[in-house]
């Protein structure tokens, strides 16, 4: 079988449909893992200690289990406990929850990271916690943590065929649809794999310029 | 959930095949991984240029995207693999990709007054890969490798879509006929937490292993023999 | 064949350790060192300038000046670790960096500097010591690996010379367990195994802490005193230069400034940039 170029060009504007669905899974997905993330830190942070621990264990419940799976359980099963989202809602919150646990990891190495004399001389200049925490530690944190933050973005971008899984018809799932309509995959998976790859290729190359940027200031 | 777990052959059958296609892409993942990492290091710009061209594709493309185009694509090509075969090139191949950074990342962090001493006492190029800058690279490889392990496992989960009958492919099955949809997932969890802690366990012991060939977290002289030659061990 | 090279596999212990004591370093009929016209830049900065000097066989000399004078980059070219940008570098009667090809000289291949590193043995200011193997296997890689002696033998040469450098209960350690001092020791040893006929020595005892600084010395003075090994030093430590050098280099700018025996060049320097960096040590 040749290569139908006739056929690839009628297949793009699915295709693109397919696209604006994965970005905004990516968009919104990554939203919720910043802000969860940001969470899961702080409450690491905390002086009780079961609290801390269960944190510790849940988050690392979710980051060592298939994200596919965790899909499956907020799209079949949180329904029956009463709480129906639909497809992309779904997949979304499910990118989102996953991905948080990588960066609840990065945001804690990156207030580690902060020296301790930065707490001291916090501390005796009798800065009220507030502005430690927003003037003096996060500051601080977030540019170190920002090129390892950027290379999450991309890879919850990478993960986002998964939302196929639970029937939202994104990029890869798209392609696979057209595919299945004309029994001629080759040519829209083979563009969706080129979309991927263009994507990832382009936003890796931002995100170097952007960690040199945060390197030299 | 007693009807789930009266299902447990099944399950255990899929978790096989879940470990199974894991071991089978992490060491097709690994081959690739020590090939096109060392490639990275070398001084041709050609050969730097293969390994940038395999990382940027393999790493750029998702996992998923290429095991549907094994799966659907290439076939339609003439080339055709058993189910098995294609998952495990599809996975290996982008994993492989991940490790290639790795490998390169970490012979490149060996210091360069390593290569020197080699140098110096005279072994060749290749003497001085394999005798000193690898053995040491492997240690700053292991803890990277074990997150790649772990995320490959998880990234094994989407052959179910492509008919496989790997752990979550069964978890699909007994819901539908058991129509116990929380406690299927709720089973199989766990049961890719226990394989991934299990996963983790193995690297421990071989990061524990390279601890000690590289003789960190040794105990050091003791005091008594420093103070007879009067020279004290520095940290 | 080059005439010095007298080694082969078989016969890797000649006689020659001079007084033939055991323990002694063994070493192989010396080699001099030639510098013709050697320039070598780091992108503008002229490091070396048209260099020109010659070590005899057997001499040892002990290169001093200012940080950036070009001492380490000679050692660090002669051990092949930085190619050369122009001039001839010649170590015994033949060319380092070069190799004949039809009456002409042509840059060296791989082959032809593997060759040549068989003569010279460097020692390190980090000692860098091989963290993945035990201090026995520092110094039986080489030898085993590079020379093909049996692994016997090499374990028995590693065994003399840990008894020379006193350390010969800590053959099965690892670096990370030894002194600084120790550690140097070690990586003198792993040098010595290898048999050179050229021995750098690179500001060998500036990383270590005061009272370490003697044992280390003392066993290059030992090894100055019972061996003919050539020995290009680069150190800021006057007394230890006096004691195991038969002329002293002063560069700087990559320019032999004065050269001279240690006694001449330490008590009575003749240029006043001698004098001026001397004081500076001294004030240190």
């Amino acid at each position: 079988m040749n290569w139908d170029w006739h056929y690839s060009g009628q297949v793009i504007p699915d295709l693109l449909d397919g696209l604006r669905v994965t970005i905004i899974a990516t968009i919104f997905g990554y939203l919720i893992a910043l802000v969860l993330g940001l969470v899961w830190a702080l409450l690491r942070r905390s002086p009780s200690r079961v609290l801390n621990q269960a944190v510790r264990w849940v988050t690392e419940f979710i980051r060592s289990t298939p994200l596919l799976v965790q899909l499956f359980f907020i799209f079949y099963v949180l329904p029956a406990w009463g709480v129906t989202l639909g497809a992309l809602t779904a997949g979304i919150v499910g990118l989102g929850v996953h991905y948080s646990t990588y960066t609840a990891e990065v945001y804690r190495a990156g207030i580690d990271d902060v020296p301790r004399g930065q707490w001291e001389a916090s501390r005796a200049l009798n800065l009220p916690r507030r502005r430690v925490w927003f003037a003096v530690i996060l500051p601080q944190a977030v540019r170190r943590i920002i090129p390892t933050l950027g290379n999450y973005l991309i890879a919850l971008f990478k993960d986002t065929p998964f939302l196929l899984g639970i029937t939202v018809v994104e990029l890869l799932g798209s392609a696979y649809d057209a595919g299945a309509h004309s029994l001629k995959y080759l040519e829209p998976i083979t563009v969706a794999g080129l979309f991927f790859i263009a994507v990832s290729v382009v936003s890796s190359l931002a995100l170097r310029r952007l960690e040199h940027r945060y390197a030299t200031n | 959930m007693s009807e789930v777990l009266n299902s447990y052959p099944q399950l255990l059958r899929g978790a096989w095949l879940t470990i199974q296609i894991t071991l089978y892409a992490a060491a097709f993942a690994l081959v690739l991984a020590m090939v096109f990492g060392l490639l990275g290091t070398a001084r041709s710009r050609l050969l730097r240029a293969v390994n940038r061209v395999y990382v940027e594709f393999f790493r750029g493309i998702a996992a998923l995207v290429l095991l549907y185009w094994f799966f659907y694509a290439l076939p339609l090509l003439g080339l055709r693999f058993t189910p098995l075969a294609a998952a495990v090139l599809a996975i290996g191949l982008n994993y492989g990709a991940y490790g290639a950074e790795v490998v390169r990342g970490s012979v490149n962090a060996v210091p360069r007054a390593q290569w020197e001493a080699a140098c110096a006492i005279n072994f060749t190029p290749l003497q001085r890969l394999r005798r000193v800058l690898l053995p040491q690279a492997f240690a700053l490889m292991l803890p990277p490798f074990g997150n790649l392990f772990i995320e490959l496992m998880k990234a094994t989960a989407g052959v179910s879509l492509v008919g496989i009958a790997d752990l979550t492919f069964r978890a699909k099955q007994i819901q539908a006929s058991t129509g116990q949809t929380a406690a299927t997932f709720v089973v199989i969890l766990v049961m890719y937490f226990v394989i991934a802690q299990a996963l983790q366990v193995l690297v421990r012991l071989a990061e524990r292993r390279s601890d000690r060939v590289l003789g960190r977290r040794l105990p050091t002289r003791p005091a008594p023999i420093a103070a007879t030659t009067g020279e004290v061990v520095s940290p | 064949m080059p005439p010095t090279d007298t080694t082969s596999p078989a016969d890797p212990l000649p006689e020659r350790a001079a007084d033939g004591t055991p323990g002694k370093p063994p070493t192989r009929v010396p080699c001099g060192i030639k510098f013709e016209k050697v320039v070598k830049r780091f992108g503008d900065n002229v490091v070396l300038d048209h260099l020109n000097f010659e070590v005899a066989a057997g001499e040892r000399v002990t290169l001093i000046g200012p940080s950036g004078s070009g001492k380490t980059t000679i050692l660090r070219l002669l051990m092949t670790l930085e190619h050369p940008d122009g001039g001839i570098i010649r170590v015994g009667d033949d060319p380092l960096w070069h190799m004949e090809r039809g009456g002409k000289l042509v840059k060296a291949n791989e082959r032809h500097l593997h060759e040549m590193r068989k003569r010279i043995g460097m020692v390190f200011q980090q000692f860098n010591l091989f963290p993945n193997m035990n201090v026995l296997r520092n110094l039986t890689e080489g030898p085993v690996h590079v020379l093909g002696l049996g692994k016997d033998e090499a374990v028995e040469r590693a065994r003399g010379l840990l008894d020379m450098i006193g350390l010969a209960d800590k053959e099965d350690a690892h670096p990370t367990q030894l002194s600084g001092g120790q550690q140097q020791r070690v990586a003198i040893a792993r040098a010595l195994a290898m048999e050179p006929t050229v021995l750098l020595l690179d500001e060998v005892t500036s990383a270590l802490d005061p009272e370490l600084v003697v044992g280390v010395q003392d066993l290059l003075r030992d090894i100055a005193a019972n061996t003919d090994v050539t020995m290009l030093c680069v150190t800021h430590e006057m007394g230890f230069a006096k004691d195991i050098s038969n002329r002293v280099l002063m560069f700087d700018q990559g320019r032999i400034v004065e050269e001279g025996t240690p006694e001449a060049i330490f008590e009575d320097p003749e240029e006043d940039r001698t004098r001026e960096f001397l004081s500076a040590i001294l004030a240190t």
